[in-house]
């Protein structure tokens, strides 16, 4: 017997077994509904759940996002600063980040295809719970127990099977939740007990520090430099009122280029 | 004849693709008792694409039970193992 044969006589026994159990067929139209609706409630709950761990996750991958965005522009600093080995460092603990980076995102795939599939399947049995409740008051008030037998067969087998699958999706979604809420878990652990602060941010970035540094550094001198040149060029100003040929012959010897603003400057002259 | 893919729904498959499932399914039994992961996957694969090109979607609301069932396409084969015994994989 195929595959597909077993699957289907397996999940066929669990339905016959039910039946069989009630003694007039429409007894078991009103507790199969009340299981129905749990088993819906069951769901929507799944969908939740996966939700939760799908939003974590999302958290993770910004937060992670966020730190090898930061080491990026870090070793681009540091290489425009003339440090290759402080932007290797950046570069290294990039890539460290970007494997686990990588990791957390195929696994928020697959949760967002669990909340999806879960998410259908609480649609398809919504639709079938609708459809049996409005079956199941037809075969109450206008069929015999005898005939009412084959009717109910039908459409209890039918919604039984829906949440033979759907408890099945569950139970997969929730063991796919359950090992990735640990690892989840895991790297939450790892970022508050600053292990990861230690290697990308935080007091002990040692990266930025030394870029601030160099950066402080830097900004000095460039204060220092801008206030040579304004000194500069105040005093040539003070000149400027006093013979202004003079400020003009040394604006054209300093720049050759604008030659031709300088013609149409002195126009009106 | 209609064929529910578990997780996914059902579809109604005509008469005439039955045989051609049918040693499609072969395959992947054979896949299963011979422990063959590969085989498997591809098996498995191979049956629920000619599936879904020869079926088209039950409605929501349709009671009628399937004819036939099959594993997800992401199923493992020791969750087709498991589905294959009654005190396996499905829940009460």
């Amino acid at each position: 017997m195929g595959v597909m044969k077993r699957v289907t006589t397996v999940f066929r026994a669990k339905v016959n077994k039910a039946l069989d159990k009630a003694e007039d067929p429409r007894e078991i139209l009103d507790y199969s509904y009340q299981v129905q609706l749990e088993q819906l409630q069951k769901v929507r709950r799944g969908v939740a759940d996966v939700a939760t761990s799908r939003k974590r996750l999302e958290l993770q991958v910004n937060q992670l996002n966020q730190q090898t965005g930061k080491l990026d522009r870090q070793a681009r600093d540091s290489l425009a600063a003339g440090r290759e080995d402080l932007a290797r460092e950046a570069l290294t603990r990039k890539a460290g980040l970007q494997s686990q980076l990588q990791d957390l995102q195929t696994q928020y795939e697959t949760l967002q295809g669990e909340e999806e599939k879960l998410t259908q399947a609480s649609q398809r049995l919504q639709a079938k719970v609708d459809a049996f409740r409005t079956r199941k008051e037809t075969i109450k008030a206008t069929y015999t127990a005898a005939e009412a037998q084959t009717r109910i067969n039908e459409a209890f087998t039918g919604i039984s099977e829906e949440m033979s699958d759907v408890g099945l999706a569950i139970q997969r979604a929730e063991d796919k939740t359950a090992q990735m809420q640990a690892r989840a878990g895991a790297l939450d652990e790892l970022m508050a007990s600053g292990a990861l602060d230690d290697v990308v941010s935080g007091p002990h970035d040692d990266i930025q520090a030394e870029l601030d540094r160099m950066g402080a550094g830097h900004g000095v001198d460039h204060e220092l430099e801008q206030m040579k040149r304004e000194l500069a060029q105040n005093a040539p100003r003070q000149l400027e009122g006093a013979s202004p040929n003079g400020a003009s012959a040394e604006a054209s010897e300093a720049t050759a280029e604008p030659a031709i603003e300088q013609a149409e400057a002195r126009e009106p002259e | 004849m209609i064929v529910r893919i578990l997780g996914e729904g059902q579809l109604e498959v005509p008469d005439s693709a039955i045989d051609e499932l049918n040693e499609l399914d072969r395959t992947l039994e054979q896949a299963v008792e011979g422990n063959d992961e590969d085989a498997f996957g591809s098996a498995l694969a191979a049956l629920l694409a000619r599936i879904r090109e020869v079926g088209s979607p039950v409605q929501a609301d349709d009671l009628r039970p399937s004819d036939l069932i099959v594993p997800q396409a992401d199923a493992t084969m020791a969750e087709v193992r498991k589905l294959l015994t009654d005190d396996g994989l499905i829940p009460d």
